[in-house]
């Protein structure tokens, strides 16, 4: 088996701040990883590298073995930590542009999912609040059978039981090939569904570890362990 | 995320009591069928994977067998059903007692505790 994503010596600098710094790590297929960090860590530059929104100063990035780019797109499903989708859209017509967009893009799958959250599909997207635009998002990239999902702080903006609703949306449709890269501050709401995590530091990886693993050596939770070793 | 887990301890020997308990108590009766993994773990609010490594744990302790193409039984093991839920009783009482002796009770306290409070509660 391949890995699905692998970084050497992967650096980014932006002008003379060093964003990540000679990284090098890969993940096996089929798991659901945390990318943890404090702010300013390096997590999103590490997504955006991933997305080829960014080009890494030195080193390299694989996906499956591929540069991102093009080919990469077809079967990584991003969700940024911004919006690009226009305001004066209305979510059924973001559906259908998705769907034209991205061979891998289930409409059925996007269609049952609005309506669990009680998303009316004739709706603007200007007209939502913060959180019903995320959760719109989020839909909109779960919907597709990717192979590789990033999801840039998928969660924040989102209320609690409609975080339940999406994790376990989450661990429904993901298929077991597929891989998650979820990166997030909600760690404590997120960790019973990770296998992996990455804890990234000053654009270092400080340990990367099963939470099982955690748990079971330390004697605590991710939580935990993580405020512990980002102690301010 | 209806499961009660402990965010101390690793998930998945949680799982399995939690399903040893709802062999023992008959909520899966013996010769069932167990849901699948993944509306178990979604159920539970967790990974499939770990929910599949507490499944085959259970599976190598026998409370569970999988039948190649159809899926997860409980034993019909009787007996060895009963095995497992006397031996989770004992260390029940066991643990009822080690906090009960914490507090300054003796065993001939505790029981004869447990006997006053029983036929309080008879009519």
């Amino acid at each position: 088996m391949n890995p699905i994503l692998e970084c050497r010596d992967l650096t980014k600098r932006y002008g003379n701040k060093t964003a990540l710094d000679q990284i090098s790590f890969s993940l096996m297929p089929g798991k659901i990883i945390g990318l943890l960090g404090p702010n300013g860590s390096g997590k999103t530059t590490l997504i955006k590298l991933l997305n080829g929104l960014l080009v890494p100063t030195e080193g390299h990035v694989f996906i499956d073995g591929l540069a991102p780019g093009v080919e990469t797109k077809r079967f990584v499903s991003y969700l940024p930590e911004r919006t690009y989708l226009n305001s004066w859209m209305k979510v059924c017509d973001i559906i259908g542009f998705f769907q034209d967009f991205y061979e891998d893009f289930d409409k059925a799958r996007a269609y049952d999912m609005l309506k669990r959250l009680n998303i009316n599909p004739s709706d603007r997207l200007g007209t939502m609040s913060k959180g019903t635009k995320e959760k719109v998002q989020l839909i909109l990239v779960m919907s597709r059978r990717a192979r590789l999902y990033c999801l840039d702080e998928p969660i924040a903006g989102v209320d609690p039981a409609a975080r339940d609703y999406i994790l376990s949306t989450i661990i429904q449709n993901y298929d077991e090939n597929a891989t998650i890269l979820i990166s997030t501050h909600l760690i404590s709401d997120v960790e019973n569904i990770l296998d992996d995590v990455v804890f990234i530091q000053n654009g270092h990886i400080r340990m990367i570890d099963s939470v099982e693993n955690i748990r079971f050596n330390q004697g605590k939770s991710v939580d935990t362990l993580f405020r512990e070793v980002f102690k301010c | 995320m209806s499961w009660n887990l402990d965010s101390n301890r690793p998930i998945y020997p949680q799982i399995m009591e939690r399903i040893t308990m709802d062999i023992i108590s008959g909520t899966y009766p013996p010769g069932s069928k167990l849901p699948s993994v993944r509306e178990l773990a979604q159920e539970a609010g967790v990974n499939p994977n770990t929910m599949q490594k507490s499944l085959s744990e259970l599976e190598r302790t026998g409370l569970l067998y999988s039948q190649r193409t159809s899926g997860r039984f409980i034993t019909e093991d009787l007996s060895m059903i009963e095995q497992t839920k006397n031996a989770i009783a004992s260390e029940q009482v066991k643990e009822f007692l080690k906090k009960m002796e914490y507090i300054g009770f003796t065993r001939q306290a505790t029981i004869q505790l447990i006997e006053k409070i029983e036929k309080e509660e008879q009519p």
